[in-house]
Parts: structure tokens; sequence; C-alpha cells
């Protein structure tokens, strides 16, 4: 007998029908995905997916390939992190992509080196001005000066012309992708100093433990589950997480009700940019180079990660729990047809059917919510 | 006259060249119960919205608490202490009860501007008094709005203006979408509200409602306040004749 636990006012509340997070789904969908990976593997090919077959190593799971996983999907899953709290709070940003592409060939050009083999640098944007060898932290906060301008930007406008979403980011995003293109007429900027190649290639493990750990390349994964357990926190015990879902479910509720609505806007779209203009950083700097197409369809890749991790489209419902989740899907299936030796090509078409199974099945598991209660 | 809450003096609302609401004198006394009834159209939401700031007066005074009010939307109706459960409930359906309760002036463990740290402990506590002292029913708090039936919804709004108000509560059709049941039980509440002495101004279609609820009926008809009726001294035949404009009552036989 499931008995009152805290109905208010005699009401009876059976905690066993509560229903399951649905978070829990798409874990256990990732599940199922690795397991498909590994049965198929070991019929094809008869190799494991997940454990390790190598005789010289002596661990569990085959560690390379799961940080591999994680690591292919860390640049597109920063920005997945701040399209989360802009499609939670009811909106869409198609501009990250574009956003990432011009923040890289900026920032990029704020950290190159001066002499390259003994020469100077040919790449160099500013050699007139003498901007090379600048110290890391000055294209740091150039890059995340561009993301902040972009999302601000973006933020006004819908908040303040109240335009949609879709058609303010759209327009960012056509724009940001011709000033990235602009930039150094559409050549790629290179040859960045060593401290901005650290960023993602260094050991800051090493770093950070004195040299007790190492584990140099990860710097990507460390940013990207850092930001994510920041912004758990954030949407989960702040007031502004409580008011992005306040926003996304009733906007007209939430101004009634005190919610300074405009300026959350703007916060929204600002952190999203500047969770873009990080992923550029770290892009950049793992690539060594900037291109003016970096980051093209990102945007879209960012928000099928948190489509399938479960954020609904019309706001008001998602966590970044899921959006991790999702976008570790991604990387299990890029990595699964890449393991099956099996042409990139079929990992498109399969992504696509997973972004439109993932919805279909939110929508039953709502409506069925909805119809017992 | 210090026991008068609310007074408005030649209320008027024009859309361009609609007169929605003409000349309303309005009172409203400490712990009284005023139900306005009137047709679709008769003028009352728009009275409603002048009051609570959603609108800006064409012409007119309000004098709210003793003061002559001006306020520039609903939040400074709000702060003042006008509490409206609106038509359309305003409430965030993915948020549980106590987000909702508390919804824009959430109850804060660490402040950090608008990354504060919120107090769940306390907004949980504090929600479940109020719900205990307005005798509301809700299974679980921590369900969200979407879940629960249009009873336990308005109930959750209902609760929502009763716990900050302060000092005047409209509600706007509070039982027009609801069951039976669900209707008894807002209905309760406003007893409760009515036992504790707070004020409160109700819109409604419905007759045995309006008896049951209120202790004075005001009745709108084109824009105008054309009767103001004891609940005593009164029957649903006259209140109905107001409506239709088959009677008009002595003191306000030019708005006919």
């Amino acid at each position: 007998m499931a008995q009152t636990t805290h109905g208010i006012g005699g009401l009876a509340y059976d905690a066993s029908k509560r229903a399951r997070p649905p978070e829990l789904n798409v874990f256990v969908a990732l599940l199922l995905i690795v397991a498909v990976f590994e049965i198929l593997g070991r019929l094809i090919i008869g190799d494991s997916f997940l454990f390790n077959t190598r005789p010289n190593v002596d661990t569990l799971f085959n560690v390379p390939r799961l940080t591999i996983i994680i690591l292919q999907v860390s640049t597109v899953g920063i920005i997945a992190i701040g399209v989360t709290q802009v499609i939670i709070s009811g909106g869409i940003d198609l501009s990250s992509g574009s956003v990432v592409g011009a923040t890289a060939m900026i920032a990029m050009s704020f950290a190159q080196v001066a002499i390259v083999n003994g020469n100077p640098n040919p790449k160099a944007i500013f050699p007139e001005q003498g901007w090379l060898d600048l110290p890391v932290i000055i294209p740091i906060l150039v890059g995340i000066g561009c993301g902040l301008i972009a999302g601000l930007i973006n933020g006004l406008l819908i908040a303040y012309t109240r335009i949609p979403p879709f058609i303010a980011t759209l327009g960012m995003m056509v724009s940001a992708r011709g000033l990235s293109r602009w930039w150094s007429n559409g050549n790629p900027v290179s040859f960045p100093t060593e401290s901005f190649a650290g960023i993602s290639n260094g050991d800051f493990l090493g770093w950070l433990s004195f040299g007790l750990f190492s584990w140099k390349g990860v710097n990507p994964v460390l940013i990207f589950i850092s930001l994510a357990v920041l912004f758990h926190l954030v949407l989960t015990y702040t007031k502004y997480g409580k008011h992005c879902f306040a926003i996304g479910s009733n906007e007209e509720a939430a101004r009634i009700s005190g919610v300074k609505v405009e300026h959350h806007k703007v916060l929204v779209y600002v952190i999203a940019g500047i969770m873009a203009s990080v992923a550029a950083l770290v892009l950049s700097s793992k690539n060594l180079t900037a291109q003016a197409g970096m980051g093209i369809t990102y945007e879209l890749d960012a928000i099928a990660m948190t489509v399938i991790g479960g954020v609904s489209l019309s706001g008001g419902r998602g966590s970044i729990i899921g959006t991790v989740i999702g976008a570790l899907i991604f990387g299990v299936i890029i990595s699964g047809f890449t393991f099956l030796k099996l042409d990139a090509y079929y990992q498109e078409m399969v992504k696509g059917v997973i972004i439109v199974g993932a919805v279909i099945l939110d929508q039953w598991r709502q409506r069925r919510q909805a119809i017992g209660g | 006259m210090s026991d008068v809450i609310l007074r408005t003096e030649g209320l008027t609302k024009h859309y361009g060249g609609v007169h929605a609401l003409q000349d309303a004198n309005f009172e409203l006394r400490m712990g009284e119960h005023v139900a306005i009834m009137g047709d679709n159209g008769a003028g009352k939401s728009t009275f409603v919205r002048q009051i609570t700031g959603v609108e800006q007066r064409t012409g007119g005074k309000i004098i709210f608490n003793g003061q002559e009010v001006h306020f520039k939307g609903p939040l400074d109706a709000r702060e003042a202490g006008i509490e409206t459960v609106f038509q359309n409930l305003a409430l965030a359906d993915d948020l549980d009860v106590p987000s909702n309760l508390f919804l824009g002036r959430e109850k804060v463990w660490l402040n950090l501007g608008p990354f504060s740290i919120l107090d769940f402990k306390g907004m949980r506590a504090a929600t479940e008094k109020a719900l205990l002292r307005t005798a509301v029913k809700i299974p679980n708090l921590s369900n969200s709005i979407r879940k629960m039936s249009g009873g336990q919804r308005q109930c959750v709004a209902i609760a929502r203006t009763a716990t900050f108000a302060s000092k005047l509560i409209i509600m706007d059709e509070p039982t027009a979408a609801l069951g039976v049941q669900e209707t008894a039980q807002v209905e309760n509440i406003i007893r409760t509200l009515k036992a504790n002495g707070e004020p409160l101004i109700i819109i409604s279609h419905n007759m045995r409602q309006v008896f049951d609820l209120a202790d004075r009926i005001v009745v709108f008809r084109r824009g105008r306040i054309v009767a103001n009726l004891n609940k005593h001294e009164t029957s649903g035949q006259d209140v109905v004749a107001y409506i239709t404009g088959a009677k008009t009552g002595t003191e306000y036989a030019d708005a006919a």
C-alpha cells in the first residue's frame, strides 16, 4: 500500500506513481546504443567497443576510446550548454556556429607568434601594430568579448524589438559568418603562441596537481565537464535558473509575477554567446589554426544534442544532465561508426533518425503521462 | 471614511473611440467582499485592468488605502498590496507549486544578484503554511502545475494571491472553467478569506455564487456602473434586470 507521504489538505499522494525523470530515459537510450555497438562489434569485426582488448594494457575499459568519445563532442557540447538555457527559456540560438567562426578568427589574430622557423610570421594579422607574442589572457578576453557582443546584440534584439529569436539569431548567424570571412579575406589565421595552444593541448590536470597527475590533451573535456557542472547548479539552484524555466513555460505569467523578463533574456543570450566563444577558443587552440568556415552547422548539432537530451523546444523543460547525455549519444555514434569502419555518410543519416526519434519518444511519453496522470 | 480600502472616482477608459469604461465610482470597505456582474463587454474586466495597472486609465482617480495611486504596471499594484487572480491564471506550467507561489519574489538563501541561490526549504515551508491557511488541497507540492487539474491550478493561483495579499484581492471569474467540486473548493477558499477579514473583488457570471459569497453586488452595463446593491435587499431577478438594462438604479438614472 502506497500511503500519503506529504499530501497537503488530506489528499493521498502515491510516491510510486511519480514519473521517472526524463534524463533517465535518455541515459537508458545511451546504454542501449552502446550495447548495440558492442554487439555489432563482436559480431562483425570481432572486437569490443567498450572494453579493453589490447594485451599490453591493464584496464577494464578501452580508455582511449572513451576519452575520444567525450573529446570529440566537447566543443559542440560547450555550445550545447549555452543553447540549453536558451531553449529552456523559450528561445532558440542559430548563431552559435557562426559566432564560433568569427570568435576563432578574431581571437586567434591576437594569439600569434612573432617568429616562425626563424622568419617573421607570414600569417600575422597585426604585424605593424606589433600585436604578436601577446600573453594568452588577451586572446581569451578578446574571444569572450566577441561572444559577449554577439550575444548582447541577439538578446537586445529579441528582448526589446520583440522579433522572434529564430529571426534575430538567423541574422546573427549570417552576419557573423560574413565577419569571419571578411576578417582575413578568407585566409586561415595560424601560428598561435604556445600558451594559447596550451588551452586545449596543455596538461591542465598536471598543472593543477603540481605534477602529481598528468593527462595531456583532455583540457576540452575538463572545460566541458566543469561548465556542465556549473550550469547544472545554476539552472537548478539559482533564481536565474528558476526564471529560465518560468519564462519558457509562460512568459506572460512570469512578467505579471514580477520577473524582469527583458533583462533575463538579454542575459540568457549573452551567456549563450560567451559559451560559443569559449568553444571557439577551445577549438582553435586544439587545431592550432582558425578558419572562416569553422563551426558551420555546430548550432544545429548543439540544438540536436539538447533535443536528444530531453529539452523541450517549446521551452520550460530540460536539463544540463540531459544535454550532456545527448552529447555523449552523439559521441558514441560517431565513435561507433568509425569503430565499425563504416562510412561517415551513415553517421549523418543515423544521427538524423535519432534526433527525430528522440522527439517522437518524448512527445509520446508526455502524452502518456498526461493521460495516465 | 478611513475604513475604505479602495475608491475610484470618475474612472474612465477609452480604447480609441470605444468608451469601455465611463465615470465609474466605486468603493470597497475593509473586509468587504464585492461582486462585479454584467454582460460580456460591460466593462468589468476593463475596470479591473485599470485598478491593477495592466492598462493606463484615460481619466479619473484611484484611491487605494487612503492615497491616490498611479500604477505603471501590474507590478506596482502588486507591491502596493493588490493581488489579482487573472482569467488566464498566470501560472508557469512547468514549475512546481512553491516556485509558482514565489515566482518573481523568491526567497533567497545567498544573494548573488541574478544568480542568487534559492532557499527551497523556506519556500516549501511557507507554501505548506499558505495552503493550510487557505484550505487548499494539493496532493504533491513538487508536481509541476501542468499535471494538475483545473481546480488545483486555480487553487494554487488563489493561494498565491492570498499568501502575499496583503490588502486587496481581485479575482476575475475564478470558477469559470471549473467543475462542480472544484468550484466548491475555490468558494471555500473565498469563504476562508472572508473569515480572515480580507477584502475581495470578484467578477462572476454565476448568480448563486455571487449571492453566496458577496456582501454587495455592483452591476456594470455598457461601460457604466448601473447598480450598487446590498445582497440582502435585492434578488436574482432584480440583478438580471439591471444587467439586461430593464431597470436602472435611481442614482444612476443618467447612465441608462
